[in-house]
């Protein structure tokens, strides 16, 4: 599995693209700043009360102006809390929106992706880029972002505060400013380097335990239990360590820093005091600078302790953007299906001739290979001078041991790959000039994995055609042979099914998808080993109902089973990627080539 | 909790010193602001400019004092955090080794998962946690209060209104905010199943063009999502302007109480600045100590299932004196009845055959886990409800589990390998195996052939789940892992179904022939896979329905002949 990358490639950009996902609630952002502005600024405000207040009561003791300046500051502080409150919610709500829109956007584009890509990349990669890294933006987001902001605006504002109140003062406090900035550096590097090791160490031991609880029944069946108690309690020890340093960095931010400004706070008392002593400022001067310093620090210290999660979540934000930026399946296809032809309610192609206007050609089900040749990558050809065809209505069957490029054929026909050389022909139609969504829908694949959904039995089925009535579903239901299990489910047809249709055995799961498949009333259909993890009796239910699916319809069908197989009107036999042998089943076996070997288990019978 | 305590052992000393620091440190901040108050309110008021540079110098010694508790204060409780943490997860994880096939499925691969990792995980960072908040929270309070009721009691009356009715207003949000985070989560889990479900089915998905559809009910849960959230921050942020107001409040009440006293000579002004300061430190406390008590409601959850980890005792008990040796590899079963924990449904009944050392047994029938569930008996994968499973002449509960489960070897049905080299898995079969040995494994199991057409042979890694393998060589691959174990007996449950027939006949060959002294267990859907042993057992709906030889249950036996029949549909030239 490739190494998750733990540092941002280049943050900056990463950070813009993310604010330009501010835009689509520009009014919460501008609003929130907007308003952490003015909260920031009568947070000063209300400091910068407190000198004269407190200088009324050392001085001459003004009854008058003391109430004044403390209605003052209760005005402010009523100011403070809630352009606070505003603030806070709408960079919240700004965070959560933005966030449920990068999701949205997310789930479409993967939709959109092309299969090769869900080859690429592991489920577990995808699923931890939707979710964790997604999870820590929206925290990062939430805290760091306005937390900035406040900070940005607090330290500029206070700062000219304190300029105005004594540049002396403030020399002093610009000096321990660049102490702390300084240690923040000293000690942000090692933390982060640390938090990445631990993050590192995690990753392997969150990989390890996945690994070896999803095969926990094998390691007791090999009394694998001591080594792996070992090879655990290695792991352990290392994110124990690594996570160790890297807390202890990190949590070390908040004491460095507090109490360096409580040495800011002691040099502005001993050098306001001196100050004072000299009459170039006055008590309430200090009581204001010193909570000035307070203001200062806080959101310093409080951001300082949000650099290493907020690295990590840019760098969680790159792996989103990647996402985003992958390319879609393409299409370019300009041949589409056209429900009713010449008024009659059957199907054609709309081919567009060069000089406008279109071709009819009636959609009937003829597929022919012509030199076709295929790889999953550049260096390796897994499938060389393919030519086969199937009439209308033709059963095709195609065998050879694992890994000869079965299963590659089939996934070529409905341009879940597009092939390297040669012509795939549809009613004599390029299918690359075929619009693929038209293509895919007259087409059904019922797979060796059978993939169902969270839902009832009824929507599952209804999945092969959105529109289709309830009876409808009866009905193909009960051609795969699926009615009679599905009535005796504590709900029948309404019964929910758990996430992949887990509460259901194996068999009735492949019953169901080829009901899904019959419902969609295809021309052309595909089965991949459909049968072969089911048992006998199930099988025999199974195969009954293939055949009636199959009545019509061009057929291509993987299989390992003689039974499946004996019917086909053409048997394509294929090694390494090519077709050594073709014919049906008695020329096959006359033939005593590989065919007859596949078969050999059975021949002994016989 | 207390269940969990005693693994804090080892690090119980960093947990008594991190918060003895950090009380230290705190008292040392807390000193701060009142030798400011010396400072104006004598160093100034008579002009004594030594003074107040020694009460400065304390203050920054003072400062340093706390840098240093607060700095060996963050180090020790982060060592006893992580360090429980890892003692948790390690004791976890061998009671998990210990848990039975029936404990493993009452717990579901997903969530042993969650609990070792996340719990573990938040369950470190809680003691963290707690560690330093929950002990500097209260100390900062009450040392600031102190100090406070120190300057002045009477003024430090004020906070008799305003500690009350924050944690008023603490109580009321967060009661009303954790149901919303409990709904938050359901509907995290819902967004996520569905992308889950959405890349494991794209193929389905795109063949059936149903991505606006998905796309529709994504939208739904992301939509439904984010409002659960808006609604559960919008109360919780109100806590913000509730905490500043009393603030506020506080601070201008003082002033304006604490202003009356400083007038009249009977406060310093000095004392009233660090009593304000005082003020703000005393009310954060109390927002960090409600913030604290969030974090701990989430860590219950996880220390509940941690506890239910460790409370689970595997149901497979060995007696007192376990023979190691077994003497041959016959296996007999008497009467033996069995039902999965939870289910009043008998899933095997009356089941009575014997089998002699060296046989191939083959066993076919209807679909269910019947079959599986019978041969799992043997190994005392399960344990039987009545009767018993006789292996070599005793009683399985009288051998030793890992003597039994050495001579027993067990193909289960869902082949799992493991990331590594080829080398390293052959070798869960035997630790100490030459090359020579796994190589003649895996040359019986037929799967040299594709081995060593690697260049790096056995070196050769096997990725996650196997997947650069396909289904048939991975079902190779683990028959010659169990191969490995030089077993008495052997257990091939649909070990060969991905396989095609030729390679299937040849396996069985030598089954037959190589290792004609190791007893054979082979369930299979097709007949061609076990139509050459010596005997069949047909099951049916959880019965024997009849054991003999193919060419006998041709004949005797309905349900073998539907089978048969079903399969051949087609041979006859």
């Amino acid at each position: 599995m490739k190494q998750k990358q733990l540092r941002p490639r280049d943050p900056k950009k990463t950070l813009l693209r993310l604010f330009s996902y501010f835009k689509y609630n520009l009014a919460l952002f501008f609003g929130g700043i907007f308003f952490i502005i003015i909260g920031s600024l009568a947070e000063i405000g209300i400091n910068g009360m407190l000198s004269p207040v407190i200088d009324t009561l050392v001085g001459d003791h003004d009854r008058g102006l003391f109430i004044k300046y403390l209605l003052i500051m209760a005005a402010m502080a009523a100011v403070v809390s809630s352009a606070q409150y505003i603030s806070n919610l709408s960079m919240a709500k700004l965070a959560q929106k933005t966030v449920h829109k990068i999701r949205e956007d997310m789930f479409s584009h993967m939709e959109k992706l092309p299969v090769s890509y869900f080859d690429k990349h592991s489920h577990g990669e995808l699923m931890s880029t939707f979710t964790n890294d997604v999870d820590m933006l929206n925290q990062s987001l939430e805290q760091s972002v306005s937390q900035i902001l406040i900070t940005s605006v607090t330290v500029v504002g206070t700062f000219i505060m304190m300029l105005v109140l004594s540049p002396v003062l403030t020399a002093v406090v610009a000096v321990m400013l660049a102490v702390m900035l300084y240690s923040v550096r000293f000690v942000g590097k090692r933390s982060a380097e640390n938090f990445r090791m631990q993050q590192a160490a995690l990753a392997d031991m969150n990989g390890y335990i996945e690994e070896m609880m999803s095969g926990q029944k094998v390691v007791k069946v090999f009394n694998y239990e001591d080594r792996a108690i070992d090879t655990f309690s290695k792991k352990n020890e290392e994110l124990r360590n690594a996570g160790t340093l890297a807390s202890t960095y990190g949590v070390m931010m908040m004491p460095l820093m507090g109490n360096l400004s409580f040495v800011m706070y002691a040099l502005i008392s001993m050098a306001g005091a001196y100050l004072v002593m000299i009459d170039l400022l006055s008590i309430g001067n200090i009581a204001s600078f010193l909570q000035y310093t307070r203001s200062i620090s806080r959101p310093i210290t409080m951001v300082s302790n949000q650099l290493n999660t907020l690295f990590a979540a840019l760098a969680g934000a790159e792996r989103i953007f990647d996402v985003l930026d992958e390319k879609f399946e393409t299409d370019g296809g300009d041949v589409t299906l056209l429900k009713d032809c010449e008024g009659r309610k059957n199907p054609c192609w709309m081919v567009p001739k060069t000089d406008g206007g279109n071709d009819e050609v009636p959609l009937k089900g003829f597929i022919a290979f012509k030199d076709v040749d295929f790889g999953y990558t550049t260096e390796k050809k897994v499938l060389n001078k393919i030519n086969l065809y199937a009439k209308p209505g033709q059963k095709i069957a195609f065998v050879g041991s694992t890994g000869a490029g079965k299963t590659t054929v089939t996934n070529l026909i409905n341009r879940f790959y597009e092939i390297n050389e040669g012509v795939i022909l549809y009613d004599g139609i390029d299918i690359k000039r075929i619009n693929k969504f038209d293509l895919r829908s007259t087409m059904s694949m019922v797979l060796q994995d059978v993939h169902l959904f969270e839902g009832t039995v009824k929507e599952n089925i209804r999945y092969g055609r959105l529109d289709a009535t309830d009876d409808e579903v009866v009905e193909a239901a009960r051609l795969a042979n699926a009615d009679y299990f599905i009535q005796h489910l504590p709900e029948d047809y309404d019964t929910v099914l758990t996430s992949d249709g887990q509460n259901l055995s194996q068999g009735e799961r492949q019953l169901l998808s080829i009901a899904r498949a019959a419902i969609a009333d295809p021309i052309i259909l595909i089965l991949d080993e459909a049968t072969s993890s089911v048992d006998t009796r199930t099988e025999k239910l199974i195969a009954e109902g293939m055949d009636k699916l199959m009545a019509g319809r061009t057929t291509f069908v993987i299989a390992h089973r003689l039974s499946t197989v004996r019917d086909a009107n053409a048997i394509m036999v294929l090694e390494n990627g090519e077709i050594i042998e073709r014919g049906d089943h008695d020329d096959l076996m006359a033939q005593k080539g590989r065919y007859y070997e596949l078969n050999a288990g059975t021949i002994e019978l016989t | 909790m207390k269940k969990l305590l005693p693994l804090m052992k080892k690090y119980m000393k960093y947990a008594v010193l991190c918060p003895i620091l950090m009380v230290l440190e705190v008292a040392a901040d807390i000193a701060i602001p009142y030798l400011m108050s010396r400072i104006v309110d004598v160093g100034i008021a008579n002009q004594d400019i030594k003074y107040v540079i020694q009460i400065g110098l304390i203050m920054i010694i003072a400062a340093f004092l706390g840098m240093t508790f607060g700095v060996m204060s963050s180090h020790y409780g982060a060592k006893a955090g992580f360090g429980f943490a890892s003692e948790v997860r390690m004791k976890a994880y061998k009671k998990i080794q210990g848990f039975s096939f029936a404990n493993l499925d009452k717990f579901t691969v997903a969530s042993l998962i969650t609990r070792l990792t996340n719990d573990c995980n938040t369950l470190g960072q809680v003691t963290m946690m707690s560690l330093r908040m929950a002990v500097r929270a209260p100390f900062m309070m009450i040392f600031a209060l102190l100090m406070a009721m120190n300057i002045n009691a009477s003024l430090a009356s004020v906070f008799m209104v305003s500690i009350p009715v924050l944690v008023l207003a603490i109580i009321i949000i967060l009661t009303k905010a954790r149901p919303l985070f409990l709904k938050m989560q359901t509907r995290v889990d819902r967004v996520n199943a569905i992308i889950r479900e959405n890349l494991t089915a794209i193929r389905v998905v795109k063949s059936f063009n149903r991505q606006s559809h998905e796309e529709k009910r994504f939208k739904e849960r992301n939509d439904s999502l984010m409002d659960t959230a808006l609604k559960a921050i919008t109360l919780i942020i109100f806590l913000m302007p509730v905490l500043n107001i009393i603030i506020y409040s506080t601070i201008i009440a003082v002033l304006w109480f604490g202003g009356r006293q400083v007038v009249a000579g009977s406060m310093g002004s000095g004392e009233l600045i660090s009593f304000i300061t005082y003020i703000t430190q005393i009310l954060m406390s109390f927002m960090m100590m409600s913030m604290f008590f969030m974090q701990l409601l989430r860590a219950s959850a996880s220390v509940t299932r941690i506890v239910e980890i460790l409370d689970t005792e595997s149901e497979i008990k060995e007696v007192e004196n376990p023979v190691k040796e077994l003497t041959d590899g016959s296996v007999s079963f008497k009467d033996v009845c069995f039902c999965y924990p939870g289910s009043t449904e008998k899933t095997l009944k009356n089941i009575n055959f014997h089998i002699n050392s060296g046989e191939v047994l083959g066993i076919i029938g209807s679909t269910g886990s019947s079959k599986s569930t019978l041969v799992q008996l043997i190994p005392r994968l399960y344990d039987t409800m009545e009767g018993s499973v006789v292996v070599g002449g005793r009683d399985v509960k009288d051998y030793d589990i890992k003597s039994l489960r050495d001579h027993v070897a067990f193909v289960l049905q869902n082949n799992t390998l493991f990331s590594g080299s080829i080398r390293e898995n052959m070798k869960w079969g035997n630790e100490n195996a030459e090359d020579e040995e796994i190589i003649k494994a895996l040359k019986l199991a037929q799967a040299w052939e594709f081995v060593s057409a690697y260049k790096d042979g056995l070196d050769h890694r096997i990725e996650q789940g196997g997947d650069n393998f396909s289904g048939g060589q991975k079902q190779r691959l683990t028959i010659a892992r169990a191969l490995l174990k030089s077993p008495r007996i052997v257990i091939l449950d649909d070990s060969t179904s991905a396989v095609d027939m030729a390679t299937d006949a040849k396996i069985q060959r030598v089954f037959k022939n190589e290792l004609s002294d190791v007893t054979t267990i082979i369930i299979a859907q097709r007949v061609s896979s076990i139509q050459h042993a010596d005997r069949v057992l047909v099951m049916n709906e959880g019965e024997i329905e009849s054991l003999g030889r193919h060419e006998d249950l041709l004949v005797s036996s309905p349900v073998y002949r539907e089978i048969y029949e079903s399969q051949q549909k087609g041979v006859r030239p």
